[in-house]
Parts: structure tokens; C-alpha cells; sequence
């Protein structure tokens, strides 16, 4: 028999517990150009900006000056105005309607994959429907019957992005309560919602983060997208989609007013993909190290 | 045994359903163990170790069918109602799994997994919780425990994080420990340390113990009494000392044989079992180890033998042919 003593009580260097890991410019140009965003469209009350709704038929479509510092739009508003006011509305939807998924979503899968039986087939099942659905139809009637608002349209993006957490939240519990450290926890007497809230829910959670950043760059193009087909927020409010859209009919003469917002989005987009991957890559190597 | 037995095992048979037909995990077995005493469960791969466990734990998958009684503390645990069996677990009942890769949860730090044992179990304040738990953790033989509160499973080396469930699982106290393959995944160096672990809290704390293994060698100086199993039954059932003097089932011995000897010669062929355990969704007529056996004959091929019992009371075996004198001389 092999005897090998330890020493207790002896001090032994515990290395931190989160190593430091390069995140590379990219990342931090990402954090920089979405800071820059949020704070924007946070502060956008109080930043010395000419209304982004005043009109000024005089000055349509005027090259940048000093009171308009990217120019006005084919009505003559400011475009910096409506490009800062326009990034409230595309966040506001960017975020909010994917938090709406995660959490119904996620609550969903969790407990589908974590109880089994009918419950999962009635949840599964009705989430198949949602999918089976066209998004757009359902855009459409819904605008239609209950009207253009920011608040519809970020439940309806919402609901859209609930099947989607609902399958990467069953999936990753259906791997995990086969796992022994669940059995454990059953084995020590631990309740449902223990077990649920304390011993899977942070397993899951990386998961759903990751794929929530995904949804966020996703929802501000689809809101975009939506804006541009006129189905997004009204008139006159301004999001980045309906600027694009305005910016159309004006194409060949101020290409401009297209590019811009378009480009502000991608930037956006972008950053939120390069901060979803690097946040992936980081939490990833202990995922694989269990 | 003259104590009173903790736990009694009583004609309990676990079915699995599958694809192919029901497969009977566990057959008939009954099994006890007093307070204090330990008992080792032995037998190969898929013979029905870790379900006879679960059985005990009511953890089997749910749709498992489960017979028979367990007995622990007067109760039964088959029909006792969730809620007091939940409250059962962990308390009084508890376990070690053969992983402790995976039966630690990766994103929880070693700290909040045991003091919310503590604290679910005990109702104490969360110092007091902490404090116990790095007791608990330098009882385990872990250096440094306060500061290894603060670790994720994944930076403790396989041997710790044994010890850590070992922690986890005497925290609060409990009359039986189930130990399931403990060592099974740990070094050989290892292997002595934790089973050694196991041994002394045992006896420190005078709980049941329930040692489930592969390995004939880890029970020989560990237990108190060792029940073979094969193919969901149990084939041989005597107290330590009197298993290994005088083994009478064909598989003990050919279990026994298996076993590499430190006073073979180099390069000496190591006598395996031939063939694989039966299907267990077909079973097969006779006993379950003929066609493996080398002293099966006649009745062997057509009748299950049931446990009968040998010169003492205490040692009991399912064998037509019993081996009567040492290993070798056979039926």
C-alpha cells in the first residue's frame, strides 16, 4: 500500500481563480464603439442636439456643416439627432426582446428538460408551432390589429426568439441532469427548485449568455429590417431600419443618408458578435476542463 | 451480526425497460448492515452494483420498476413519501460517487457546495456553516481547506476532488454511507489513501458503510462482510474473514484468480474469466454463470440454484457444485 502523507495546515500558493486571458484589441475597439453607443443614446436628452423630428424644408438634404454635423435628411431634420435618438429605439428592441426570450425561454426549456414527460411534449410541441409559424405573417397581423409601437414590437420580436432559448436551454439540461453531480445533489436531499436554480441553472446560463448576445445582434437587424418594410416603429420616430428605408428614395442623390445609419448598425452588430464570441472563447475552456 | 440490522435489503428486484424487453438489473436480492459495520458489494461490470445502490437511494431512472423492501431505521423506503425521504437524503443517507469528475457540480466553488449542504441540512448561519466546512475539508486530509473553499472543482487534482465529495457527503452526519466504486477512477496511489479515508471516518464516526467495488482486493481488509454479485444476484454472501478462507462459489474464486499476485513470476499468464455476463434481457435458464463456469454439469444448465447456506449461518452461496476444499480441487 502506497502511503503518501499530506501535509496539512502547510500554506500552499493558490493560483486566482480567474487567470488573466488576452482579449486583443478587437474586443476592446468592440467595448469602446458599444460604450460609445449606449452612452449616446443614454444621454441623448441632455447632448447639445437639434430635435431629430424638426423639420427644415430650406435646408433638405444639406451637406455637413456646423449646425448639422452629418447633414439633414430628405425632410430637412438633423441626422445625428435621429441617429442617436434612432439608437434608443434599436437597442431598446436589440435588448429587451431577447431578455423577453431568454427568460420565458429559457424557464421553459429548463423545466421541459428537467421534468421530462408531458410537460416537455406540450412545451416542445407549441414551441414547433411557434417556429412552424412565419415571422412575418405574424409581424403583420399583429401590427395590423393592435398598432405600431416600440412596445409591440419588442413583445413580438420577443415571443419570435422564445423557441430558440427554450431548445438551447432543454438541450443543455437534457445533457446535464444526466450528469452525476445531479444525482448527487438528489442523493443529498436537494429540493426541485434547487436543483433547478442552484445546481443546472448555472450550467445553462453560459450557454443562454452566449447565445443571448447572438439574439441582441440579430433583433437590431431583424428591427431594422422590419423598420425598412415600415412594419417597425412609426413615423416619426426614428430607428436606424426606417432611416435606411427613408434614406432609399433619395439614393442617387445623397447616397448618404442610406450608408450611414447602415453602417452605424453594423458597427453596432459587429461589436456585439466580437463581445459574444470573445465572452464564448473565454468562458469555453472550463467547460471543456469539467 | 448481532446488532440490529440499519439497513435490510428484502427480495428487492429492480426491471428496466428497454427497447429489447425488460432487463432485470437487480434479482431477488437481500442484504443487511448493522451501524458500524461494512459491507462490501463486489462483482464485474453491469452485474447490478450501482442500480442495487439507487434502489437503496429510490434514485433509479424513473421508469424503473423497483420490488421488495428497504429497510433503514424502521422505515420503508420504498413507500416513505418524498418529502421525508428527501429530508432522509443526505441527512441520514449518503453518498460517494465513483466520479469525482463529474459528481461535483463544474460552476459551483467547492465553499458553496458544501455549506449549502450544511445549511439545508443543519439550519445553520452561514459562519458557522463556513467554518464547519473547512473542518470537514481538513478532516478529508485537504491542506489549506479555507482557501480551497474558494476553488472550482476543475482546479483540484481527481484525488482531491474525491475528497471533497467524501466532505461533502459525511457533512452532516449520516448513519450509512453508500461509497459507490470510489477509487474506481482515481490512481492506484490514490486508491489506498481514500479507501483509508472512508475506513477511518467510518469507524470515527460508527456509521454503515456500503462499499461497492470491482476489485476483491479493496474489501479483503476493509469489510466487515462481502456479498458477490452476478448478473443482478447475489451469487455469495459471508463475512470477510470466512470469504476469502473459504470461498465456495466458482465466480468468487475465479474473481479471486483474477487478481495479479506480487509472488508471480514475471510474464505469468493472468487467468481472466472467459466470455462476457449473460444478456440480462434474456435470461438464461439455469444459472447465470454456467456458461462461464468451468465446474457447471447437468442441473447446472437448467435450474437457477438459490442461496443456501454453508457450514455457519452467516455464509451463504448460490452453487450447485460449491467448491468443498481450497481452490483447484473443485466439484
Amino acid at each position: 500500500m502506497a502511503t503518501l502523507e499530506l501535509s496539512i495546515g502547510g500554506e500552499i500558493p493558490v493560483t486566482s481563480a480567474r487567470r488573466k486571458r488576452r482579449l486583443g484589441p478587437l474586443f476592446w475597439a468592440a467595448i469602446c464603439w458599444m460604450v460609445l453607443v449606449f452612452a449616446a443614446a443614454i444621454l441623448a436628452n441632455l447632448l447639445p442636439l437639434p430635435s431629430p423630428t424638426d423639420m427644415d424644408m430650406l435646408e433638405r438634404r444639406a451637406p455637413a456643416s456646423w449646425a448639422h454635423w452629418l447633414g439633414t435628411d430628405g425632410l430637412g431634420r438633423d441626422e445625428l439627432a435621429r441617429l442617436i435618438y434612432g439608437a434608443r429605439i434599436s437597442l431598446i428592441v436589440g435588448l429587451c426582446a431577447p431578455i423577453i426570450g431568454i427568460t420565458i425561454g429559457g424557464t421553459l426549456g429548463m423545466l421541459a428538460g428537467y421534468f421530462r414527460g408531458r410537460f416537455e411534449s406540450i412545451v416542445v410541441g407549441s414551441m414547433d408551432v411557434l417556429l412552424a409559424f412565419p415571422p412575418l405573417i405574424l409581424v403583420l397581423a399583429v401590427t395590423a390589429y393592435l398598432g405600431q409601437s416600440v412596445l409591440y414590437l419588442t413583445c413580438i420580436i420577443g415571443v419570435l426568439g422564445v423557441p430558440a432559448f427554450m431548445r438551447v436551454a432543454r438541450a443543455a439540461t437534457l445533457t446535464l441532469v444526466r450528469r452525476e453531480f445531479v444525482i448527487a445533489a438528489q442523493a443529498l436531499g436537494a429540493t426541485h427548485t434547487r436543483i433547478l436554480l442552484r445546481e443546472l441553472l448555472p450550467n445553462v446560463f453560459l450557454p443562454l449568455l452566449a447565445f443571448f448576445l447572438l439574439l441582441v445582434a440579430v433583433t437590431i437587424v431583424v428591427e431594422g429590417a422590419l423598420s425598412f418594410l415600415g412594419l417597425g416603429v412609426p413615423p416619426p420616430i426614428s430607428s436606424w431600419g426606417s432611416m435606411i428605408g427613408e434614406g432609399r428614395e433619395s439614393l442617387e442623390v445623397a447616397p448618404r443618408l442610406a450608408f450611414m445609419p447602415a453602417t452605424v448598425m453594423f458597427l453596432t452588430v459587429l461589436s456585439f458578435n466580437l463581445v459574444g464570441d470573445a465572452l464564448r472563447t473565454l468562458t469555453d475552456p472550463r467547460q471543456g476542463a469539467l | 451480526m448481532t446488532e440490529a440490522a440499519l439497513l435490510s435489503v428484502e427480495g428487492v428486484t429492480v426491471e428496466l425497460p428497454t427497447p429489447r424487453g425488460n432487463l432485470r438489473a437487480v434479482d431477488q436480492v437481500d442484504l443487511k448492515v448493522a451501524a458500524g459495520q461494512t459491507l462490501g458489494v463486489v462483482g464485474e461490470s453491469g452485474c447490478g452494483k450501482t442500480m442495487l445502490s439507487r434502489a437503496i437511494l429510490q434514485l433509479l431512472p424513473k421508469k424503473a420498476k423497483l420490488f421488495g423492501r428497504v429497510m433503514f431505521d424502521g422505515q420503508d423506503l420504498v413507500t416513505l413519501d418524498p418529502e421525508r425521504l428527501r429530508k432522509l437524503r443526505g441527512r441520514s443517507l449518503a453518498v460517494v460517487f465513483q466520479d469525482p469528475m463529474t459528481s461535483l457540480n463544474p460552476v459551483l466553488t467547492i465553499g458553496t457546495q458544501l455549506i449549502e449542504t450544511l445549511q439545508e441540512h443543519l439550519e445553520l448561519d452561514s459562519a458557522a456553516a463556513t467554518r464547519r466546512s473547512a473542518e470537514l475539508l481538513a478532516a478529508v486530509g485537504i491542506p489549506a481547506p479555507e482557501q480551497r473553499l474558494t476553488q472550482y472543482p476543475h482546479q483540484l487534482s481527481g484525488g482531491m476532488r474525491q475528497r471533497v465529495a467524501i466532505a461533502i457527503a459525511l457533512s452532516c452526519e449520516p448513519k450509512l454511507l453508500i461509497a459507490d466504486e470510489p477509487t474506481t477512477a482515481l490512481d492506484v496511489t490514490i486508491q489506498a489513501q481514500i479507501l483509508d479515508l472512508l475506513a477511518r471516518e467510518q469507524r470515527r464516526r460508527h456509521m454503515a458503510m456500503i462499499l461497492i467495488t470491482h476489485d476483491l482486493g479493496v474489501v479483503a481488509g476493509r469489510t466487515d462482510e462481502v456479498a458477490v454479485m452476478y448478473a443482478g444476484r447475489v451469487v455469495e454472501r459471508a463475512p470477510t474473514s470466512a470469504l476469502f478462507k473459504k470461498m465456495r462459489m466458482p465466480y468468487t474464486e475465479a474473481l479471486l484468480a483474477a487478481i495479479p499476485k506480487i509472488d508471480a513470476a514475471p510474464h505469468t499468464k493472468l487467468p481472466a474469466i472467459s466470455g462476457r455476463p449473460p444478456d440480462p434481457t434474456r435470461p438464461i435458464a439455469g444459472c447465470s454463470f454456467s456458461p462461464r463456469c468451468r465446474y457447471a454439469a447437468g442441473l447446472c444448465h437448467s435450474e437457477k440454484p438459490s442461496l443456501t447456506v454453508a457450514e455457519t449461518a452467516d455464509h451463504q452461496f448460490a452453487c450447485f457444485h460449491p467448491i468443498l476444499s481450497p481452490i483447484g480441487a473443485g466439484a
